[in-house]
């Protein structure tokens, strides 16, 4: 994975002793909140409901064991136990005192992590495939690009005051398991019939209170053209995008006001520019950055078959776990697995300490010390050879991480909500809670395959409701939570956003009316092959719209 | 019926007026009864802030429930009792302590 030069630490350390000498005078009164806002942001440091909060960015949710240990170890010393693991790979710590951030940000430091661009209208952490170096269909390892994306745009002069926020995603397959189509930039890292390496660009998706699907700009750019194509776009949306109006200046609006073509050809226009400057990638430091995510040495373990076999025999549970939770490596020695952060009843994406330095300890001693973080709120061993899989299995028992719903009901997205969050205007993880307890049965779970159920507190969407195959947006009418159901939604290589299927829930209602559409679903799949999302897409709304509202048409 | 709240500069607690200083529950919070208090309070809380003693500083509704001060909204609420899926957490944490 990437390590710090010499001049990353430089610019991480100036970072901490710059921010620090804000806090100092801030806690001094020399400098105001309005003068102080702006800053605490560009450092990830947030107000909410209870107390501050800290976002620390993972760039493309990639960690070592010694940062995850660290983490849990901030969470203990600074913070109340625990952190919340996000949507845009990164962690938030819910607690901390303004006054004992210059002291986490120096121990961040110390492990090459900071907070820098985690908040702001500027170039957010760029995300990945969290299988990223070890996913079987993989074309290249996106994580290099996502890494000269980052060192590009930290402290951009240019692009650090956008009109609003910019996300940038990476995959390197086609199964997109990294969302790109609901970014500001999404790129798809692929390989042209003449086997070089290069992206399809695309741009203006978002989701929010007007949610868009990206659209594809170019079908293949070089991998040398990557900065200065995307500095094109930037620089196409920091001069048009709207400034008047916060809700309407996500690239995705510019793009949609604009139109597909005309702001195409205006980036193709600005790019001739640069395109040929110095924003080339000379090819000898894209490898060089390449050389830093060399996957580890994966020696031959074929005793794993055998392991695993005998493992099954004698454990159904293992079995279970093994089915939903880890999935084919590009060796067929090794395994990549999916540790689930949606225990059944539990706040999705929240770790405490000790199970934070557990994993650590795991990843250390089975997993060539690498971990990821995904968008979907879990964490991910990518490499672990299958005859370790029952000694990392049992070790995750002990802490309370074996549980197997990967991408079955159970692992839900969701945002903090009312819990925590200044912004949102319901709760989410309560009911996130309560789906996971009325599907607790892994069996049930199962029969119902695979379903991404994603919860919002608010229009913002930071839970990615749009985007499931069953969406809840949480919002306030008349005092009370009312919860809205889409349907529909897909943040895969078949993106789509979700329908609202009618009026909204209550609190109380919503599980009952989740359980009737999964319900409505199972009476009419073709047959258990059949998808969530595959069936919505062929029988269209109706069937769930008659299923939870026809018997109100008929009382009125 | 209103009442003065905000959160501490130097830890971001939430915090609400009462007895002439910012107390860490809402139970015994000044209540204004009127506009005349409205306004006293909403100068107390900009001199505060003004002061770097508080930031985000808001006047709230309530109603007072067996002689103890309770915000209306479900937002205040739960600022002034803590994380309603961890009882161990924020104010009520103390509480039950």
């Amino acid at each position: 994975m990437y390590r710090y030069d010499e001049f990353d630490h430089d610019f991480v350390q100036a970072r901490v002793a710059e921010f620090s000498d804000q806090v100092q005078r801030r806690l001094a009164g020399e400098i105001t909140e309005d003068q102080f806002r702006p800053l605490r942001l560009m450092n990830g440091v947030y107000l909410q409901l209870h107390a501050y909060m800290l976002r620390i960015a993972v760039p493309y949710g990639t960690l070592n064991s010694k940062q995850l240990r660290m983490l849990g170890h901030i969470a203990r010393k600074y913070d109340k136990g625990y952190g919340h693991f996000t949507t845009r790979q990164n962690i938030q710590f819910n607690w901390p005192a303004l006054s004992d951030i210059p002291a986490i940000l120096a121990d961040l430091a110390s492990v090459e992590m900071h907070a820098i661009q985690t908040s702001g209208n500027c170039i957010r952490n760029v995300t990945a495939d969290h299988f990223a170096g070890a996913a079987a269909d993989e074309v290249a390892d996106p994580r290099p690009y996502a890494e000269i994306l980052r060192q590009w745009s930290s402290v951009h002069p240019e692009f650090s005051f956008l009109p609003r926020k910019f996300k940038i995603a990476v995959t390197g397959a086609e199964r997109d398991r990294a969302a790109i189509q609901t970014h500001d930039i999404g790129l798809h890292l692929k390989r042209n019939a003449a086997g070089e390496l290069g992206f399809a660009v695309y741009i203006g998706g978002g989701q929010g209170r007007t949610p868009m699907v990206a659209k594809k700009i170019r079908d293949f750019l070089p991998e040398a053209d990557l900065l200065s194509y995307c500095t094109a776009i930037l620089r196409v949306y920091n001069l048009y995008g709207r400034r008047d109006n916060k809700y309407k200046a996500r690239i995705k609006i510019l793009v949609h006001e604009t139109g597909v073509e005309e702001i195409t050809r205006q980036v193709e226009a600005e790019w001739q520019e640069l395109k040929d400057a110095e924003l080339k990638l000379p090819e000898a430091d894209i490898r060089a950055i390449d050389a830093y995510f060399a996957p580890p040495q994966l020696s031959d373990r074929p005793e794993g078959d055998e392991t695993v076999k005998l493992a099954r025999l004698d454990s159904k549970r293992f079995s279970d776990w093994l089915d939903q939770n880890v999935v084919t490596h590009r060796h067929p020695d090794y395994a990549a697995m999916t540790i689930s952060l949606k225990g059944i009843g539990e706040v999705p994406g929240d770790a405490s300490d000790s199970q934070m330095e557990a994993v650590a300890d795991i990843a250390e001693k089975y997993a060539f010390d690498e971990l990821r973080v995904s968008h979907e709120q879990n964490l991910i061993l990518p490499h672990v050879a299958r005859a370790d899989l029952k000694a990392v299995y049992d070790a995750l028992v002990d802490i309370g991480l074996a549980t197997a719903n990967s991408n079955l009901i159970s692992d839900i997205i969701s945002c903090p909500g009312l819990d925590y969050c200044a912004l949102a205007t319901a709760r989410s993880i309560p009911i996130a809670q309560e789906i996971s307890r009325r599907f607790a049965s892994l069996e049930r779970q199962r029969e119902i395959g695979e379903l991404k159920l994603k919860i919002s507190g608010c229009i913002n969407a930071c839970g990615h409701h749009h985007v499931g195959h069953i969406g809840i947006l949480g919002v306030e009418k008349k005092g009370a939570e009312l919860y809205q159901v889409t349907l529909g939604g897909s943040a895969d290589e078949n993106t789509s956003v979700g329908e609202i299927i009618g009026r909204g829930f209550s609190s109380e209602e919503i599980t009952d009316a989740i359980e009737q559409i999964v319900e409505t679903y199972l009476g009419l799949r073709l047959d258990p092959q059949e998808k969530f999302i595959d069936a919505y897409r062929r029988v269209g709304p109706a069937p769930f719209k008659e299923a939870l509202y026809a018997g109100e048409a008929k009382a009125a | 019926m209103k009442v003065l709240t905000a959160n501490r500069l130097t830890d971001g607690i939430a915090v609400w007026y009462a007895d002439g200083g910012w107390a860490d529950i809402v139970d015994n919070a000044e209540i204004a009864h009127d506009k005349a208090t409205e306004d006293r309070l909403e100068a107390i809380g900009a001199a505060a802030y003004a002061g770097n003693e508080v930031v985000d500083v808001n006047l709230i509704d309530v109603s007072v429930v067996d002689g103890v001060v309770e915000p209306v909204r479900l937002r205040e609420k739960i600022r002034a009792a803590g994380p309603t899926i961890r009882h161990d957490l924020g104010k009520q944490a103390a509480r039950a302590a």
